[in-house]
């Protein structure tokens, strides 16, 4: 049985729009990890894995929501799309990537990004798989978004 | 003669998700998997990228290489299916029988050639594209024969498709369509204006409302194509007929399986035979938009058809409960997502939202205030919500008007839904 994804937890009532978590997802996809080099250095700013929304006093920000029937897995025509098989989670491999827009047209929650020059999907949420806790979670002053395990118990950075 | 537990014809998506839809719930019953074609598995829309040179084969491949032997499914390749005996139930390929207990057809669908003058003497320079072999083929002549332009006949999505391929190859090509635009399934004359542009950016050529009549070949060898009605001639050495694809149903109509225009299924895909199974480009399932059946021939649809033929050839319960075209596709650097019906008869039934900008365009096609189809070009970031809002038949009168918006998203969909389509997946409102 392949294991379930953590997931992260939206609650928009507490979200305060301030946008950290993109600055954070942002710096954490970045080469140096360093907020100030990542947007004053000199290489292209990492797009975000969030989708940011707002309107009028309600906003929430949402990312991959690591479907356990994920049809952006399921429909890859090249298996760029996959899932980690440890982890649970929905990963994109970029070199494997052709830019045929089918994850796109069938992700519900409309949260991959595309680089049409590169034709290739650019970002999407890895539940930062680099670092040992997701950078929005962690750097969410509202817990708005918290990090749950497979039964929806949260988990507390340590 | 051979015995084996679940027999599959065909080694595409549909093929490929029905062994995994078996082992949901069967884990040991015997799998055999009869293929026509000589590779182990690949991505049928990925033999334009082949073409264009911006794959290799080994980036072609849907599934590990590990996938068969660990599904312990005994795949026979080149093994075409040649009879059905559904009442014997045992299939015919390559001259020996298999005998099962369970069939899936999977036979896809098999590129539609026109009855073209001089068709027949035309031996070398004409082919078709829905293969593997084929992106082979067509390679293997420009390079022996060092062409250097083409003609597509047909401006849907394999003729498009298979032009960038051409064109990335530094291949003059002109398309031939009968229609007035492009992919006319799917896109308005605005959409494919867009499109144009574009492509003439590329320098592809496109003549539109006109169709190939007739072959002009020497020697065997293609010199050029005659175009009706206006009659004028376009020289070229190669030839691309790519005006669709038709259910590939004869051994299944030979058997006595019921078909329309491909095998006619239920909502668990079974065919006439309770033991005998149909999914993907040859199936006819239910399309929930017409809320009748009709063939789909998309990978979307293929997938889950093949998964929930799979489920319940194993002894499972799965329902396919419909599903409505769509497609993704970026041509010529634009990319485009539609779903539905995106060119509603002019019957006053139909309300049409459309807002063109600097390089984009999107279409609403509404109906009592439901959506029955949609065209983003451009920008598609966000085109997948409506996947879902059009599967859910989810009445938009309450966020009409932010339709068009640019910044569209989830937040202007009612609460109710909001929690509703993520139930379980995370959102607490």
């Amino acid at each position: 049985m392949e294991r379930k994804a953590k997931k992260i937890v939206i609650k928009e009532n507490y979200c305060i729009g301030c946008r950290l978590c993109e600055v954070y997802c942002i710096t954490q996809h970045s080469k140096s990890k360093d907020i100030i080099k990542t947007y004053k250095g000199k290489g292209p700013v990492p797009v975000s894995g969030i989708c940011f929304e707002e309107k009028g006093s309600v906003s929430f920000a949402i990312q991959c929501r690591h479907c356990d029937d994920a049809p952006c897995v399921e429909n890859c025509l090249t298996g760029a799309m996959y899932r980690d098989k440890e982890t649970g989670r929905v990963l994109h491999n970029r070199e494997k990537c052709v830019g045929c827009w089918m994850c796109v047209m069938l992700c519900p929650f409309g949260v991959i990004k595309i680089d049409r020059a590169e034709k290739k999907v650019v970002s999407k949420c890895d539940l930062c798989i680099d670092g040992a806790f997701p950078a929005c979670v962690e750097h969410c002053p509202n817990e708005a978004i918290c990090l749950v395990d497979e039964d929806g118990k949260k988990i507390e950075k340590t | 003669m051979k015995k084996t537990k679940y027999l599959i014809i065909g080694n595409s998506v549909s093929g490929v998700n029905c062994v995994e839809g078996i082992r949901q719930v069967d884990k040991k019953g015997k799998i055999s998997i009869v293929s026509d074609e000589g590779v182990y598995n690949y991505s049928r829309p990925l033999i334009s990228y082949y073409l264009g040179g911006r794959i290799e084969k080994s980036g072609m491949p849907f599934r590990d290489e590990g996938f068969y032997g660990e599904n312990g499914a005994e795949l026979f390749l080149n093994a075409r299916a040649e009879k059905i005996d559904a009442l014997k139930k045992n299939v015919t390929a390559n001259g020996g029988a298999i005998e099962f207990e369970k069939l899936l057809i999977a036979t896809g669908g098999r590129p539609f050639v026109p009855r073209i003058e001089g068709i027949d003497s035309a031996k070398e320079g004409v082919f078709t594209f829905t293969k593997l072999s084929d992106a082979e083929a067509i390679i293997k002549y420009i390079e022996n024969e060092s062409i250097k332009n083409a003609v597509v006949l047909g401006g849907g999505l394999i003729g498009l498709k298979c032009a960038e391929g051409l064109i990335e190859r530094s291949i003059k090509t002109v398309i031939v369509e009968l229609a007035d635009r492009l992919l006319p399934n799917t896109l308005d004359k605005t959409a494919s204006g867009i499109i144009e542009e574009a492509l003439e950016k590329k320098e592809c050529g496109l003549i539109k409302e006109e169709t190939v009549s007739a072959i002009e070949s020497r020697g065997g060898r293609v010199e050029g194509v005659r175009l009706k009605p206006g009659g004028k001639t376009l020289k070229t050495n190669l030839f691309v007929i790519a005006i669709g694809v038709s259910p590939d149903i004869d051994i299944a109509k030979a058997a006595g399986i019921k078909h329309g225009r491909g095998i006619t299924v239920d909502s668990r895909m079974r065919t006439n035979f309770e033991y005998i199974y149909a999914a993907g480009d040859v199936a006819e399932g239910r399309d929930s938009l017409l809320g009748s059946n009709a063939v789909i021939a998309i990978w979307p649809v293929a997938a889950m058809q093949g998964r929930v033929a799979g489920i319940n050839m194993a002894g499972g319960s799965a329902v396919y409960d419909g599903m409505f075209p769509m497609n993704a596709v970026d041509i010529a650097g634009v990319p485009v997502v539609s779903f539905g019906i995106t060119n509603p008869p002019d019957t006053g039934e139909y309300e049409v939202l459309e807002k063109k900008g600097d390089g984009f365009y999107k279409k609403i096609v509404l109906k009592n205030n439901i959506i029955s189809g949609c065209i983003f070009l451009g920008k598609i970031e966000r085109s997948g919500i409506f996947s879902g809002i059009i599967r859910d038949r989810m009445d938009v009168t309450s966020f009409k008007k932010e339709l068009l918006s640019e910044d569209f998203g989830l937040l202007v969909l009612p609460k109710e839904y909001r929690k509703h389509m993520v139930v379980g997946e995370g959102i607490e409102v």
